[in-house]
């Protein structure tokens, strides 16, 4: 999916003059085959030329690639891929390096056979092409996506991407769902909808209508072009500050209902134990931050350093971000970047001047309900130790060693 | 149609009431928008008929057809022992490709036996998405014989219990009781 299509050798086996003249870059993206995606980058180290002043550059081409010295990448296992915080210098997330969770892989869908059915507790069921869904008044909006899972810990030697990768922003544009419920009259009594997905695994969940008159979006668009096929291609739920599961992709089918499914993603998953009860349709995604500079591995040096993250809420804006370098005793207000966007990805810095002693730093965010993120201590005591992966937003300390190391602090609460 | 216009227009007001003005910031005015647009087709009983298969846990949904866990347990080791394991039980050090169906005395793990609220979401999710190599390839007879399998293995109904539209959402699983609705509200408090 994300082959480079600059350098393909053409039909006749012969390199392009493209190539011929693409110096660094052509050497440094070879393409080779393989059965699976029938052809995919192998990587060499990329060499510039010595002066960069004296040979022709490359001539403009049809898509563009990134420096061939650029190699930002997710980390992928079999069910999901995360985003490399780490490497991003503001808060939207390059559409390939969004993250991915999948039930059933990704589907590959004609988007000329593509149709989205309304029906249930409605005044006329109806069916939307594509093409129905953008003939309607569009919507723009950013805000983050974040998988209800985005919870790892256990050992120093993780990053960011491996602690909570599983979260990204975009810039989404669609329809308003409420405009779709408009057009098909929903039943006063009606109090739930259920959402379907049209992969493999079919996967449904069910939404309170509150949502869908509120801010739901049924997106086609992710930053200016269409949205990807791992995002939800052609067409997708995006619920605002909610549960990933929940933003239902390859959407086919809302169903209005005046009570729950109960299917098995909001049962047997997405559910998780507290003091001895099991709670379900938990939506929001509460406030969380982390410090994604300096981070696990990075190596850092005594003096001033510009300590960098993101806070986000599911609820609304980010109202402040307390940034502590000495291992929470102290706080100091951070720096939030403009526009503070609700239920967003928000940037925030924070100038210091590391003396060179050992020390611990963490982040904290406030949301506009006036909600601040707890410590996975508090998480325990609210919910017991039983904490199940799910809703798990604590403060991420890193730990500086005195030689510049930087280390995740993993906490025991067992 | 009507509805849904008073409807849309009750839900801006509601919005209005409980000042979050925020909120004008991103939803576009639909005030000025028509009663209706008129794109889009009328969905006929057909069209809903091919994709609305799901399952409520009052049984809404549930097809006709029957079957029982002896019948169930030969498709059961044709079709799921592979992913699942021959008896659906965990088996202590190994990882198989599909989670635990069946709870065992020794096993940690969340299964339709200890974690699941409603019989009929076992219906309803074997029939969408299983099994995991050829999915929505099963008949609904199959789908009743494996409920009945895995609800019997699990020891919420007897071996000759027959599961069809009428008893499988009578099944009654203990876990309902520990369901609860989310309470998270924001503000000040950690939940
Ligand atoms: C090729 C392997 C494979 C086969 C064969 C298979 N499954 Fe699965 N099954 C899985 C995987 C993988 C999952 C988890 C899917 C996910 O969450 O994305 C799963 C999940 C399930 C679940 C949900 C379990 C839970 O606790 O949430 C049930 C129930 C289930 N399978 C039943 C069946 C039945 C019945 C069959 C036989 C008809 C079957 N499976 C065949 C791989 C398989």
């Amino acid at each position: 999916m994300e082959e480079n299509k600059e350098n393909k050798v053409d039909k006749t086996g012969k390199i392009s003059r493209r190539q011929l003249l693409g110096g660094a870059l052509a050497a440094a993206v070879l393409p080779v085959a393989s059965s699976f995606t029938g052809l995919v980058q192998e990587e060499v180290p990329p060499v510039a030329p010595a002066d960069p002043t004296k040979v022709q550059g490359i001539p403009p081409g049809k898509i563009g690639t990134r420096s061939p010295f650029e190699n930002p990448a997710r980390k992928a296992s079999d069910i999901s891929s995360r985003s490399p915080l780490q490497d991003f210098y503001s808060t939207i997330t390059p559409s390939d390096l969004h993250f991915e969770r999948h039930h059933a892989g990704i589907p590959n869908i004609d988007p000329e056979k593509y149709e989205l059915l309304i029906h249930g507790m409605v005044d006329r069921p109806m069916k939307f092409s594509l093409a129905d869904l953008k003939r309607f008044p569009a919507f723009t909006r950013t805000c983050f996506i974040e998988c209800a899972g985005n919870f790892r810990r256990g050992k120093a030697e993780m990053t960011p991407q491996e602690i909570l990768g599983l979260t990204s922003q975009s810039e989404w544009t669609g329809v308003m769902l409420s405009t779709l419920l408009r057009e098909v009259g929903v039943h006063p009594k009606a109090k739930w909808f259920l959402a379907e997905g049209g992969d493999a695994a079919l996967l449904t969940r069910s939404i309170p209508i509150e949502k869908a008159w509120d801010d739901a979006i049924i997106a086609y668009g992710q930053n200016g072009e269409a949205i990807r096929p791992a995002q939800g291609y052609p067409a997708r739920l995006l619920l605002p500050g909610w549960e990933g599961n929940t933003n239902v992709k390859w959407l086919r089918r809302i169903e209005i209902s005046d009570q729950p499914y109960f299917t098995r993603e909001e049962t047997s998953k997405y559910t998780y134990p507290v003091n001895g009860k099991i709670r379900m349709f938990s939506f929001e995604m509460d406030a969380r931050s982390i410090i994604t500079y300096p981070s696990y591995p990075q190596q850092v040096q005594r003096g001033w350093i510009e300590i960098r993250g993101i806070a986000w809420s599911g609820r609304g804006k980010v109202t402040k971000v307390e940034v502590s370098t000495d291992a929470g005793k102290t706080w100091n207000d951070a720096n939030l970047q403009e526009p503070v966007l609700s239920k967003a990805h928000t940037y925030f810095r924070h100038l210091w001047q590391w003396n060179g002693a050992e020390t611990e730093i963490l982040s904290r965010v406030t949301d506009e309900t006036g909600y601040i993120q707890p410590t996975l201590k508090q998480l325990v005591d609210a919910r017991g130790a039983d904490i199940g992966g799910y809703h798990m937003n604590p403060i991420t300390s890193w730990i500086i060693k005195r030689n510049g190391q930087v280390l995740f602090k993993p906490e025991k609460y067992k | 149609m009507n509805m849904g216009f008073k409807r849309a227009g009750l839900a801006i007001a509601v919005l209005l009431a409980t000042a979050l003005a925020l909120y004008f910031i991103f939803i576009p005015a639909q005030g000025d928008y028509p009663k209706s647009f008129g794109f889009g087709k009328t969905a006929t009983a057909a069209d809903i008929a091919t994709v609305d298969f799901d399952i409520r846990p009052d049984g809404k949904g549930l097809p006709a057809g029957e079957g029982r866990a002896d019948s169930g347990r030969v498709i059961y080791v044709a079709k799921c022992a592979a992913c699942h394991g021959a008896d659906g039980k965990e088996i202590k050090g190994v990882k198989l490709p599909g989670p635990p169906l069946v709870t065992s005395a020794k096993g940690k793990s969340k299964t339709i036996g200890n974690y699941w609220p409603y019989a009929t979401t076992l219906f309803d999710y074997v029939k969408r998405t299983m099994p995991y190599n050829a999915p929505g390839s099963l008949s609904n007879d199959e789908v009743y014989a494996l409920s009945a399998y895995l609800l019997s293995a699990n020891k919420f109904i007897s071996e000759n219990t027959v599961m069809n539209a009428r008893s499988l959402p009578k099944v009654v699983m203990p876990a309902r009781d520990l369901f609860v609705r989310d309470d998270r509200k924001g503000g000040n408090e950690v939940k």
